[in-house]
């Protein structure tokens, strides 16, 4: 199957691929998928005065799911908690120009936003 | 060296260029119909297959007469196994094969099988994907008429204990077929020693032309019938009819020819080869897993899982090298590889397999490249894994309760 360019720019050159301690102040973490389905994602935020300052991504899967992911943290960075929940997969899909057996991966990475945002929320709302 | 590196020899390999060379007469010079009987174009063309069908006679340890020329081991494997079932279907009905076979052998069974023309026995295969002879004779009743088991797996490279299979076969007077497909030219193969009566192969796997394979049709002790799948002309002693594809036939043969003059030493480079890039592979991969038979195993393969890193990102990663995987993103049906899943492996290390297949023209200096490739993509793909975080924080993969989809 032919990647576009963009899928191999974000494999190539993945844009904020690393972890945040998932304890530290303003920090969300979502994890998503299962190794037996052969993709998991781990998106993390890291929000202060309601703003994402600052994202990051580990993934295991293929390299339309590493680049889903990837391109999700750009977006997040500088969003609003409100903004971000607007992501939505058909987004990745068209930015990216995945083939229709390549949608679940769109699908997943805006699961992994929106249980990055829930995680965030959740621990605000326990302070 | 020359990029990128064709390391994908189990799905077809590079022509050899002196297979060529024979070929190249008989498109335009020599063009005729090996079936015309009354001039020199037919004689030509007749002697030309005759003498390819010795060559290839020769390689497996055949008659010549006991060649079928077909079109591919996809339809030598549909001709053995629907030809056995309709010739013999007053016998009985029962076929036994195995879970890992090639998709030609299991989706033939399934096709009989859904029609209500045959009821199929899938047997199962040990940790190294081979089949077991006692489990054989333990399976076979009185309306088994075909034992269907393959030489040599195409994913892992493992190789059957077909003899013992054909031993079995013959005792109990059931006809035996086996996919050779990947073990013809690679291994060496007798039919009489092996006590095989139907065996499908094909020539691109062997350095010679796509488009012909054939079906080795045992001619006595016991002679095997078939019933033909194609009504025509009656071509190939009225199992197989069409006019024979001329220069493919000469290809094929001339193919046969090298393998057999050149098997031992491929074989013995290919294992040197293959045995240095596992080496080096695994001792520099933490948690890297081999599939299939430590040694008994077709000379090039190499199937080893990643875990932690997806296949198909693998590939992605080292696009100048030609190579495979068992990962459901990389296969049609979006299912992980069912003949990893059929040796115990589990799904999440079958997405993160990787087939090397090395062959007849594959060097030292590409070798050493794969080796340095796959340490480097392998590394990047880890430090992107979270499960690889995890599983260095000392966190049960296993343990995790993860959210199927």
């Amino acid at each position: 199957m032919a990647y576009s360019d963009k899928v191999v720019d974000h494999f190539n050159n993945p844009r904020n691929m690393g972890s945040f301690k998932k304890d530290e102040d303003g920090v969300g973490t979502g994890m998503v998928g299962a190794p037996e389905c052969g993709d998991v994602m781990k998106l993390q935020i890291k929000v202060q005065n309601d703003t994402i300052v600052d994202a990051k991504f580990k993934t295991f899967g293929c390299g339309s799911a590493i680049a889903s992911s990837s391109l999700a943290t750009e977006w997040l960075k500088g969003k609003t908690i409100e903004e971000a929940q607007k992501i939505k997969n058909t987004d990745i899909v068209q930015e990216l120009n995945l083939p229709p057996v390549k949608i679940h991966c769109s699908v997943l990475a805006e699961d992994a936003i929106k249980a990055a945002l829930a995680d965030y929320q959740k621990k605000a709302d326990v302070k | 060296m020359k990029l990128p590196i064709f390391l994908d020899n189990h799905s077809t390999t590079p022509m050899d260029t002196r297979v060529l060379e024979a070929m190249l007469p008989y498109f335009v010079e020599k063009f005729g119909n090996a079936a015309s009987r009354n001039h020199a174009f037919g004689w030509a063309a007749e002697e030309a297959v005759e003498n390819a069908r010795k060559q290839i006679a020769k390689l497996i340890k055949a008659d010549a007469k006991e060649i079928v020329f077909t079109s591919g081991a996809t339809e030598s494997d549909n001709l053995a196994i629907k030809g056995v079932l309709e010739m013999y279907k007053e016998k009985g009905n029962h076929i036994i094969t195995s879970s890992t076979e090639h998709r030609a052998v299991l989706d033939t069974a399934k096709s009989l099988e859904a029609k209500g023309l045959a009821t199929v026995t899938y047997l199962p295969v040990d940790k190294y994907g081979m089949v077991t002879p006692e489990d054989i004779r333990n399976a076979i009743t009185d309306k088994t008429v075909l034992i269907s088991i393959m030489l040599a797996n195409n994913e892992i490279g493992t190789i059957n204990p077909v003899k013992e299979i054909g031993k079995i076969a013959k005792e109990k007077g059931i006809l035996f077929h086996c996919d050779a497909t990947q073990g013809v030219g690679k291994i060496p193969v007798d039919v009489q020693d092996m006590g095989i009566d139907l065996m499908s192969f094909t020539s691109h796997k062997i350095y010679g032309p796509k488009g012909v394979g054939a079906l080795y049709v045992r001619k006595k002790n016991p002679r095997v019938r078939i019933t033909a799948q194609l009504d025509g002309g009656g071509h190939e002693r009225g199992m197989r009819s069409g006019t024979l594809p001329v220069p493919l036939i000469v290809g094929f043969g001339k193919a046969c020819e090298l393998c057999e003059q050149e098997m031992a030493a491929d074989a013995a480079r290919l294992t040197t080869m293959r045995d240095r890039l596992q080496a080096a592979i695994m001792a520099a991969l933490e948690e890297s897993y081999l599939n299939g038979h430590p040694t008994n195993r077709l000379p090039g393969n190499l199937n080893i899982s990643f875990a932690y890193v997806e296949g198909e990102s693998l590939l992605m990663g080292m696009k100048d090298i030609a190579l495979s995987s068992g990962s459901a993103c990389t296969s049609a049906t979006l299912e992980p590889s069912y003949v990893l899943r059929a040796l115990g492996v589990g799904t999440d290390l079958a997405h993160s397999s990787i087939r090397f297949g090395l062959g007849r023209f594959n060097t030292d200096e590409e070798i050493d490249y794969t080796i340095k490739k796959v340490i480097e993509v392998v590394t990047k793909l880890r430090e992107m894994s979270p499960l690889y975080e995890m599983a260095k924080e000392g966190v049960d993969l296993k343990s995790v309760q993860w959210a199927a989809h």
